[in-house]
């Protein structure tokens, strides 16, 4: 009887190991349910055509539950996700545990050397690309023609924070709901400390020094802090400690906001006629700086990568290929305009005579160029990343330093407090992590 | 004269209990409305109730963008699967608590209730680690397995509630006809516990279908259901709020209207033991 | 009086549910004592070592730790004031005769099918936003400053929204106890001239005592572990304002993936979950046998 079985099942398994070149390969692959992703979803069609025997599924999830989904499933071996949407943060961590697997053999045709290059530093590890960008993005200063000059002022190409503390007083109108600036004050690492360590960085402070000593009782940041809460006091919009990304990006959209910092892609929303009302009165420049030689601007790209000990690479890499292809972006140009392309990846897209036209093009490229993930701060640091620490602790730590933060700007604590906090609680997980004594 | 204050009272109690009905229903009316708005009208100020241009737009994307019938399909098949699975491991566990109680019975009963409290995201890890080995990840059967052991407590405990006020003395009628234990139960004691049943079944269905953390934490494609679902319509990067709602409409529209349908089992149902 | 043989039967009636409980309370509360003493973070794969105690040091001396206390019992004492308050005068409500009976019954219990999330997502964006959210244009409307309910009074937000989720259920529970009440006696007590707060705190807050006891224990059940709201709207700030334990294991075990710290916090999660369930035993016990 159970010989039988055995057999049965012997049979059963080697039938389906025959008929395994002959089915269709099925990639799962994970996403953030932004825009551009969502349009290469849509777009599933071009590559299975091309590429028959290969079938796509899609895991689309919210940034927060993507992230927490493919760290589980890559620490633990999961193996639920042949392709996995990551950013400029796992990306040098993920590769150094050899948890990736590297794409320096994608074919000549993919033109590796033609990504931009602070964007393929950020995702190449001892030399080896452990991932492919899917679309890049810096953060610079948007904000309203209209507004800037019933203020009577003139926002130069690469403003300075008091010009932006000044415009932004100018601007604000409480009672006709005008805010001057709108910055993200919603706690998180991706959040409020994405915009206050890039910011922090013009003002010359640093997470840590060079041996790895928090830095938050320094003179810098307490400028930084108290710069941010004075300026949002003044001139932000009410519940700015609950606002990130997109709580700012409705304010812009409806008119609400004189001016917003954040993220270059965010330039193709609020230049949308359909779902922006102040379309056609949008400007763009650089983020601030206060002279030190550093601006605050910010570098990340969701990437595809491939999980290590996936048994689908061969697939997944024609995915990936295909995905963050030049082809890819003349496919999404025809199909939805090349305002719609997904940016900062490609130095031949910048070269392009039709994407000059789009009216953010030379600002993101810019905004891209200016920062430099290797060299973040004034004064030197132990770390890669310009909003980030590229260490594997950073994200509980930013994101309860981010809680103090967002207290001080709410005014449940005051800003000496916040500070003191955070150096208290950085100092309490870097000693628990084994970094310092 | 009595007739006119009582008809004035009855009045006045109408229309107290329509302004709060309609207070405690309206997020879930707003967000029905959202969801036929276009994304700019969702955000515009000052808001319109009714009077905006309909649009079907959100309900045609989301369906494009995510199959939502087989999230659907995942989610029955999980929250019930569960719930009938649970109950054949609990009627006879409630039976034994409810006629053969001992001493400790109120002790078991108030043990299993405490795994309930044992917090999902400290044993997420764990769990994750057994469900690859076992092959469970991203499974049906994996989630059916988790969300039974979760609600086992609360159907125990419900069904000992029912069984309790069911007289011991008709089953040992029929324990003197002879009949066996499993036939006692089958045949005499869930047929009388019908509407205690049909109860349980509902509440569990609901809390299933309703759990966010496992069915979100331990699917990828193939199980995922509409817990899912909504993760892949909130907070991108852009406008989300009328393609948010519309997706919430279509994730809580088939619980509310098969609670909405059952209410007289949750209406009459739900005691715990709290009614003698 | 149950004979020999029913007892023998009644064990192994019992066996697969009190069994598939113990293992599923066993094995991940093993396996969470275990990962609790080790230096374990997901991250950093290969550098497990044996810690001892760090773990719960660590928690237990984190700054946060008293605040998650404080504000876990708040939110359950808070949900269940407002619940069972709420519920008493609704069941009240719904009691008496009146038009449309049936219909407002069914508003009234919608809440209790929401997902929690869902809920969350829409309190937050779509009520308590103080931009573009619906309470701030009423506010506006009578010409009041929006009120910035998530920065300001984050805890007492979420408290509003979870007890919105809850009131149905307390609702119907208290309604079908008071339907049960014995009209003869009230009847009765109206003879005697008692008037009708009388009559509710002497003859129907005693008959519901049983049903509340009900109440608050399900609901600390579910209200102790009470996260993805948290994690929704205010992502336990600002400051620590809204950070509960359950939300404090959350933190350390999936955004630090310190699984050894997730584990510790876990392990006191549960270890206070049953000084709850204790002092609950004792209280429902008193009701449900008397």
């Amino acid at each position: 009887m159970m010989s039988k079985l055995g057999t049965l099942l012997c049979a059963g398994a080697a039938a389906s190991l025959l008929a395994a070149p002959v089915a269709a390969e099925t990639l799962t692959i994970a996403t953030v349910n932004n825009g551009d992703m969502i349009r290469m979803q849509g777009l599933t069609d071009d590559f299975t055509a091309s590429n028959p025997g290969i079938e796509l599924e899609w895991v689309t999830l919210e940034e927060n539950i993507l992230r927490q989904r493919v760290t589980t499933d890559i620490a633990t071996r999961g193996g639920q996700y042949d392709v996995m949407t990551i950013g400029t943060y796992e990306v040098p961590i993920w590769g150094r545990q050899g948890w990736l697997v590297s794409l320096n053999d994608l074919p000549e045709s993919y033109d590796v050397d033609d990504l931009l290059p602070a964007i393929r530093g950020g995702l190449t590890v001892d030399g080896e690309l452990y991932a492919a960008p899917f679309y890049g993005e810096s953060s610079m200063v948007m904000y309203r023609t209209d507004l800037m000059a019933a203020a009577g002022l003139e926002m130069p190409d690469a403003p300075t924070w008091d010009f932006i503390a000044q415009a932004a007083r100018a601007m604000t109108d409480r009672d006709n709901e005008i805010y001057g600036v709108c910055l993200r004050g919603k706690a998180g690492w991706g959040e409020n400390m994405a915009f206050l360590t890039a910011m922090s960085n013009a003002f010359g402070a640093r997470w840590f020094d060079e041996d790895w000593n928090p830095q938050f009782d320094g003179e810098a940041w307490a400028n930084t802090l108290n710069y941010y809460v004075d300026l949002m006091n003044d001139a932000g919009p009410p519940g700015a400690s609950a606002n990130g990304f997109n709580e700012n990006l409705a304010l812009f959209q409806t008119g609400r906001c004189g001016m917003w910092i954040d993220a270059t892609v965010a330039a193709s929303f609020v230049t949308n006629p359909e779902d922006s009302s102040v379309a056609d009165s949008v400007g763009f420049a650089l983020a601030p700086d206060t002279g030190l030689g550093k601006r605050s601007n910010w570098l990340w790209a969701w990437s595809l990568a491939i999980p290590a000990g996936s048994a689908k690479v061969e697939a997944a890499k024609k995915f990936i290929a295909w995905a963050t292809s030049k082809a890819y972006l003349e496919l999404v140009a025809s199909n939805e305009g090349w305002a719609n392309v997904p940016p900062g990846t490609r130095t031949s897209l910048y070269m392009n005579p039709d994407y000059a036209n789009v009216p953010f093009a030379a600002m993101t490229l810019e905004s891209i160029n200016a920062a430099d993930p290797t060299s973040p701060t004034v004064d030197p640091v132990p770390y890669v990343g310009v909003q980030f620490v590229a260490i594997p602790e950073f994200q509980g730590i930013a994101t309860a330093v981010g809680q103090q933060f967002s207290a001080a700007l709410a005014g449940t604590t005051s800003v000496e407090e916040a500070l003191a906090n955070a150096q208290q609680l950085t100092v309490r997980e870097m000693t628990k992590a084994g970094y310092i004594e | 004269m009595a007739r006119s204050t009582g008809t004035l009272r009855k009045a006045t109690t109408t229309l107290v209990a329509w302004v709060i009905a309609l207070a405690i229903f309206f997020p879930i009316l707003w967000t029905v409305l959202t969801g036929f708005k276009t994304e700019a009208e969702a955000i515009a100020s000052p808001p319109s109730l009714f009077f905006f241009d309909w649009t079907l737009d959100n309900f045609v994307i989301v369906q494009e963008r995510s199959d939502y019938f087989r999230h659907f399909m995942n989610s029955v098949i999980i929250s019930v699967g569960s719930t009938l699975l649970g109950l054949v491991i609990a009627i006879p566990a409630a039976w034994s608590m409810a006629f053969v109680p001992t001493k400790r019975t109120r002790h078991l009963l108030m043990w299993m209730l405490s795994t309930r409290m044992l917090p999902p995201v400290g044993v997420l890890v764990p769990i994750y680690l057994i469900f690859r080995d076992a092959g469970l990840l991203d499974t049906r059967t994996g989630l059916v397995i988790v969300l039974t052991l979760i609600n086992l407590p609360i159907i125990v405990w419900m069904l000992y509630t029912y069984f309790r006020e069911i007289p011991g003395e008709i089953l040992e009628a029929a324990r003197m006809d002879g009949a066996t234990t499993g036939a006692e139960i089958v045949h005499v004691l869930v047929p009388m516990a019908v509407p205690g049943i049909a109860s349980t079944l509902l509440l569990n269905i609901i809390l299933a279908w309703n759990e966010a953390f496992w069915t979100l934490n331990l699917t990828a494609a193939g199980a995922a259901p509409l817990t899912a679902f909504i993760a892949s319509y909130s907070s991108p990067e852009g406008l989300f709020y009328a393609k948010l709602s519309a997706a919430s409409t279509l994730a809580i529209a088939p619980i509310l209207i098969l609670g909405w349908f059952r209410q007289k089992q949750l209406v009459r149902g739900l005691t715990f033991g709290a009614v003698k | 009086m149950p004979t020999q043989h029913s007892r023998v039967t009644a064990r192994l009636m019992m066996t697969p549910a009190v069994l598939l409980l113990l293992g599923w309370m066993l094995v991940p509360l093993g396996l969470t004592l275990y990962f609790s003493l080790l230096r374990y973070n997901l991250l950093m794969p290969g550098m497990e070592q044996w810690t001892g105690l760090d773990n719960y040091r660590y928690f237990l001396t984190d700054p946060a730790f008293l605040d998650a206390l404080r504000n876990t019992l708040l939110l359950v004492g808070g949900v269940l004031v407002i619940t069972i308050t709420g519920g008493v005068l609704l069941a009240l409500l719904l009691d008496q005769a009146f038009w449309g009976r049936g219909i407002v019954r069914l508003l009234m219990i919608a809440p209790f099918f929401i997902m929690p999330t869902v809920s969350a997502l829409v309190w937050k964006n779509m009520f308590m936003n103080p931009v573009t959210g619906l309470l701030a244009h009423a506010a506006k409307v009578v010409g009041l400053e929006p009120f910035d309910f998530l920065a300001v009074a984050p805890l007492f937000s979420i408290i509003l929204m979870v007890s919105w989720q809850w009131l149905p259920f307390a609702t119907l529970i208290l309604l079908t106890a008071l339907q049960s009440l014995d009209s003869e006696q009230l009847e009765a007590s109206e003879m005697d001239g008692a008037n009708s707060l009388d009559r509710f705190i002497f003859i129907v807050l005693p008959h519901l005592a049983r049903a509340i006891t009900v109440v608050i224990l399900i609901q600390t059940i579910f209200l102790l572990s009470i996260f993805a709201e948290i994690l929704v709207t205010t992502n336990g700030g600002p400051g620590t304002a809204s950070t509960n334990l359950t939300f404090q294991i959350y933190a350390l075990s999936l955004l630090q993936f310190d699984v050894g710290g997730g584990a510790a916090g876990g392990v006191i999660a549960i270890i206070l979950a049953n000084i709850v369930a204790i002092f609950l035993m004792r209280m429902i016990g008193r009701n449900l046998d008397a």
